[in-house]
């Protein structure tokens, strides 16, 4: 049984990573193709390096995601602590309706729905591109928003209601309150909220591809536009620098969620020693 | 206590925002769908849906969403099972393992497998060394593969996440009380893993549904999907805004009518177990 298993996930993996794998290869082939090996080679990586239009489109792409991660993680907490503190059942489940709606679409209806919109509001303008930076930004900060809301709001359930009050009646204002007492409880949902936002806007294709302009490429809508031409290994080149760099984050984020854990111990005893003293006053 | 400003007003962008950029949008693709190009009301494009060949594409997309699913799911239950049974370090690591993938794009790797299944690729480079050789690409197979591949983590995530879940004492106890071991699969695993295995399948079905590049490249175009046609009516040479919004109003409804069906299972479940207790 334990063999069989192994062998199993041996097969699973190997088809989880045949595409990377073969990717990777054909980065360092010395030939044009991408079917044949012809020899080892770091051709491609220079000249992908060399090609202003690719790193243009990386730098998009970056300046894209970082904005549209900062903004929808800022309005998306302040959401969640909203919709936390909501009285009203049916407005809170109408909120949250209507939060999830981007999550549930399939992301091309998202897509083609906002670019009606702006196509829309572009007409009526008569504006002769609608479609821009700014469009993109409002798709990216859309399909955002529910994954940092969602991400807030289990931390902020999970956080002791009498702590924030504790923090009023100790004289702060509503506003210490939170930057000092919530925000700091709540920070690991923000965190991952603002990173699955990064990298959600890093890697669309699909919603990018209704919503950009000619003006502003991204490095998706980029690879896009190369594969519909010739396909030359510096494709590859560019999504193995990619994987390279995903690969740092990933063990770099491990680490930090290591001492996140540790930061939520020291949390918990902090809460302990809290209500110690509270129970020590109340006699 | 008098409730604060920030208490008040803090979802309020959010509010604002969405709809501005969720609702408005959507009632823009029902808007488009029922006019035509000088903005006068109009079924003819719902009514042109009806005809044979979109019946057809509809049909197909429905079919190889459905096949992907099924494979997904038949080949992450056991995976799921088997992470959930291994020692805590090797779960984060396996778990680590099936994620990396879905940080690659999709497009790359997605044009790696044409590499792989091509007419010349690997796998027939490797069967022309025992005299086979197999035609892959642009057939509807090809199509399955690439869709399987791209959502295959998503089906395992939540299902891996429920089973991590189950306690090691209910499975004892069930050993205990004489399950042997397929029926504590079907009694116990099976019924608690439920939820997980729902969500795996929305998760999988309605991006494969609604996929359009998958099907260009490893379909060659031999067939067209819903998402392929969407496509076409809004980036492409024959736009067709009004066309296009009402194949997006039913994919929609269709998505919609299929969730709202898996959530009745798993409300009945819900409410069964509850009686139970």
């Amino acid at each position: 049984m334990k063999i069989l298993s192994r062998i199993y996930l041996i097969l699973v993996f190997i088809f989880l990573y045949a595409p990377i794998a073969v990717m990777i290869l054909i980065s360092f082939n010395s030939g044009e193709s991408t079917t044949e090996m012809q020899g080892l080679s770091l051709y491609w990586y220079r000249e992908m390096l060399r090609d202003s239009a690719t790193l243009e489109a990386l730098r998009n792409t970056l300046v894209l995601s970082i904005s549209s991660a900062v903004i929808s993680t800022v309005v998306g907490t302040l959401a969640a602590v909203g919709i936390h503190k909501m009285r009203n059942r049916f407005m809170r489940g109408a909120v949250m309706s209507v939060t999830n709606i981007p999550m549930m679409n399939p992301d091309i209806v998202t897509g083609i729905s906002l670019m009606l919109l702006f196509v829309f509001v572009g007409t009526l303008l008569g504006l002769e591109s609608y479609l821009s930076f700014w469009t993109l930004l409002i798709a990216h900060v859309t399909f955002n928003l529910p994954y940092v809301i969602l991400s807030v709001l289990p931390k902020l359930k999970q956080m002791d209601k009498n702590i924030p009050e504790a923090a009023l009646d100790l004289g702060c204002t509503p506003i210490q309150s939170f930057f000092k007492v919530e925000l700091p409880f709540i920070m690991p949902g923000v965190v991952t909220g603002l990173i699955m936002a990064f990298t959600l806007s890093f890697d669309d294709f699909v919603i990018s591809n209704f919503t950009s302009g000619s003006s502003f490429e991204t490095l998706t809508i980029h690879i896009y536009s190369m594969i519909k031409k010739s396909v030359k290994p510096d494709i590859y080149a560019l999504s193995t620098l990619i994987f390279a760099a995903v690969l740092l984050l990933l063990v770099v984020y491990n680490m930090s969620d290591r001492s996140e854990r540790a930061d939520a111990k020291t949390e918990k005893r902090r809460t302990l020693r809290f209500r110690g003293k509270e129970g020590g006053a109340a006699k | 206590m008098k409730k604060s400003f920030l208490e008040r007003a803090s979802a309020y962008p959010h509010i604002v925002w969405s709809v501005l950029f969720i609702i408005a949008p959507l009632i823009f693709v029902v808007y488009y769908t029922f006019t035509d190009a000088d903005g006068a009301f109009t079924t003819e494009n719902i009514a042109r849906l009806f005809t044979s060949n979109y019946v057809l594409i509809f049909v197909n997309s429905v079919c190889l969403a459905l096949i992907a699913t099924v494979i997904c799911l038949v080949i992450a239950y056991p995976l799921a099972y088997i992470f959930s049974r291994m020692r805590e370090k090797w779960q984060r690591i396996m778990i680590l393992l099936i994620m990396i993938p879905l940080w690659m794009n999709f497009l790359i790797t997605t044009y790696s497998w044409m590499t792989i299944l091509e007419d010349t690729g690997i796998i027939n480079s490797i069967l022309s060394v025992f005299g086979l050789s197999v035609h892959m690409i642009n057939t509807p197979g090809a199509v399955v593969v690439g869709m399987v591949f791209c959502f295959l983590p998503y089906m395992i995530l939540p299902i891996y996440t429920v089973m991590s879940g189950i306690d090691e004492k209910l499975l004892e106890a069930a050993s205990d009380l004489g399950c042997s071991g397929w029926q504590r699969l079907t009694k116990v695993v099976m019924p608690m893993s439920l939820s997980g295995v729902i969500s795996g399948i929305t998760m999988v079905f309605v991006p494969s549904i609604s996929t359009f590049y998958i099907s260009q490249k490893l379909g060659g175009g031999t067939f067209q999907l819903i998402g392929d046609t969407i496509e076409s009516y809004f980036v492409g040479t024959a736009i067709n805004y009004h066309f296009g919004a009402a194949l997006s109003l039913v994919l929609m409804i269709l998505i919609l009518i299929s969730m709202a069906v898996m959530n009745h299972y798993t409300d009945a479940e819900e409410t069964e177990r509850r009686r139970i207790k």
